[in-house]
């Protein structure tokens, strides 16, 4: 099984040092605003603020913290871009509220149950960005399930790597 | 109630959160849809935090890649400058042709009294970042507004249009590029002449809206900037059309592919100054390609000093009396003393000026015509050959040949020469 059903106390709660804690969101937003300059195709599949969200948020299993870190996440990317701050800040919030409630009670640990985790996470995040988009601020988008689940288990994919890279940073309370 | 906020206190957290967000896009939405300059305070802040970072990557990046291009890596680099200056004598040659066309066209321009715009002054700027989002188009570039880059400028490559400065920080700007679904860019079609508008898509695609339905757009048709925008100078390459169907009501929906490669930029022009200007006709051609043949061909072997001038004004005028007309206003006989021109202007000129022979090339007409006269025609050595007896042939004027050319037209060596009353008139 994947995921296993975890009571409070058997799941372990994790910190990160100040510089991990500023700098991996800092990184994330670097080469995701980096990389599409020379891999175009990067910026289309890849979210890597939102894998950094997501492990934040299941590694410290405080929904509150969670959604900090999805909102500061989220708006700081928005930042980056020219469309209206909050779109990625608000669908962001959600990702890191809803990972962090999952990770106090599930076991995400083990690889399947990340793969799982972010491939459901991507499609959340994409529907709330799509609704507040358009329902908000009027943006001329279309949904596609086909680049959805691209792009979702092209994220699943990555988020697992990336997970297991980050686990390094990961220090017991 | 104490037992409730303490049960949800993470979803009352949330909610205000989610709120206070909420409040904020709304705020944005309401001042002024997407402009970012409405909240260029705190986007001041994340592009401060991130540039930096992406500029030293770049530089670093470019100083490797110059290392080894420049210094290791030039296998080649003969050859390459070998074909670099084949490439510049042709060009040069075409743009002989190519000014012919342009002083042309100002002079039915500066009739009807038109303004035009120009490019006067552009600032090379390295592109260092993204957006990182598909859903906002935009790139990041070295320059902003301490070197003069402000909002709204033309932001371009060598091949075409790239987009628009959106915001401009002190030492980076946002550009946002054409495939953006919020650009907009005023468009004609090269040679059917229709106007529309160019606008990105959802997806990154490039599509040309507002022409009609009934209008015919061929594929592969180039489209160029109108000027409409007050953005990007008229007449600047966008791209080609590559698919044309059948769009929303009335219109067309065509596709079109960008003449620069947006998802590949490095190096962008940023347009920091245009001047609009009435258009004024210039009243002399400064250079013909039978004047560049002219310098590129073997000279004629040096005469000895001793030569009678007179005997050789003689000679000029018994072989080409038409011209020797011309030359002998000015100076009588100094025409002896007038360089012939290593390469007979007469067939060379209207090869290359109206580009229907081969460009640079002599043509074997020419060169057999030249001979006779090189013979006859005294040239003295070190000067060069200023010769314009067919300046007028393609401007479509019926004036007489202008005085402006400082030093006076030089007897052509090619029997074959035409009359001037032939030569000026309009082709």
């Amino acid at each position: 099984m994947p995921i296993t059903y975890t009571s409070g106390e058997q799941v372990e709660v994790y910190r990160f040092s100040i510089p991990v804690t500023i700098g991996i969101p800092l990184l994330a937003l670097f080469v995701q605003a980096f990389l599409p300059l020379r891999f175009p195709r990067f910026a289309v599949y890849f979210d890597l603020p939102l894998l950094v969200t997501i492990f934040f948020a299941m590694a410290r299993r405080n929904p509150i913290a969670g959604l900090f870190t999805g909102a500061v996440i989220g708006l700081a990317q928005d930042m980056l871009g020219h469309n209206p701050i909050g779109l990625n800040g608000i669908a962001k919030t959600i990702v890191g509220y809803g990972a962090s409630s999952l990770g106090v009670k599930l076991d995400v640990e083990n690889a399947g149950a990340r793969f799982l985790v972010t491939l459901g996470f991507y499609l959340i995040h994409s529907a709330v960005y799509f609704t507040v988009a358009r329902g908000m601020v009027n943006m001329t988008q279309t949904w596609s399930w086909l680049h959805g689940m691209l792009a979702g288990l092209a994220n699943a994919v990555l988020g697992v790597v990336l997970f297991f890279l980050l686990d390094k940073f990961k220090q017991r309370t | 109630m104490e037992s409730v906020l303490g049960r949800y206190r993470n979803l009352i957290i949330l909610v205000g959160v989610l709120f206070l967000q909420v409040l904020g896009l709304a705020t944005q939405v309401k001042r002024g849809g997407s402009d970012p300059e409405n909240t260029r305070l705190i986007r001041v802040w994340a592009v401060g935090a991130i540039t930096p970072f992406e500029r030293a990557l770049v530089w670093a990046q470019n100083g490797t890649g110059n290392l080894w291009h420049n210094y290791f890596y030039l296998r080649g680099v003969r050859a390459e400058n070998r074909q670099l200056k084949d490439q510049i004598e042709q060009m040069r040659l075409e743009q002989v042709r190519l000014s012919e066309d342009a002083a042309q066209a100002r002079r039915l321009q500066s009739l009807v009294a038109f303004k035009e715009q120009f490019i006067s002054r552009t600032v090379a700027a390295q592109v260092i970042g993204s957006s990182g989002s598909d859903l906002s188009r935009t790139v990041y570039i070295d320059k902003g507004e301490n070197a003069g880059i402000k909002r709204d400028m033309a932001v371009m490559t060598a091949d075409g249009i790239v987009g628009k400065v959106l915001v401009a920080y002190p030492s980076v700007s946002q550009v946002l590029l054409i495939s953006d679904q919020s650009s907009g860019v005023g468009a004609l079609l090269e040679k059917t002449r229709l106007q529309g508008v160019l606008r990105g898509t959802a997806n990154g695609e490039v599509v040309l809206e507002r022409v009609m339905s009934d209008e015919q757009v061929p594929v592969g048709e180039t489209v160029l900037t109108s000027g409409g925008d007050q953005i990007f100078p008229k007449g600047l390459p966008v791209g080609t059309v590559t698919k044309v169907g059948n769009g929303k009501d009335l219109f067309l929906n065509i596709k079109v592919k960008p003449a620069a490669n947006l998802s590949k930029l490095e190096e962008v022009l940023v347009l920091v100054e245009k001047q609009e200007r009435q258009a004024t006709a210039e009243e002399n051609v400064r250079v013909r390609a039978a004047d560049i043949l002219a310098q590129r061909l073997p000279s004629v072997p040096d005469k000895p000093a001793d030569v009678n001038p007179a005997a050789g004004a003689a000679t000029v005028g018994s072989t080409t009396p038409a011209v020797a007309k011309t030359a002998a206003k000015p100076t009588g006989a100094a025409i002896s003393a007038t360089p012939a021109p290593k390469y007979p202007s007469g067939t060379s000129n209207v090869s290359g000026a109206s580009g229907t022979g081969p460009a640079g090339k002599p043509t074997a007409n020419s060169a057999a015509s030249s001979s006779p006269a090189k013979k006859s025609v005294t040239a003295p050595a070190g000067t060069v050959p200023t010769s314009k007896p067919d300046a007028t042939q393609t401007a479509p004027t019926s004036e007489p040949p202008k005085s402006t050319d400082p030093t006076p037209p030089s007897a052509p060596d090619n029997p074959n020469s035409q009359p001037p009353a032939a030569e000026s008139s309009p082709q």
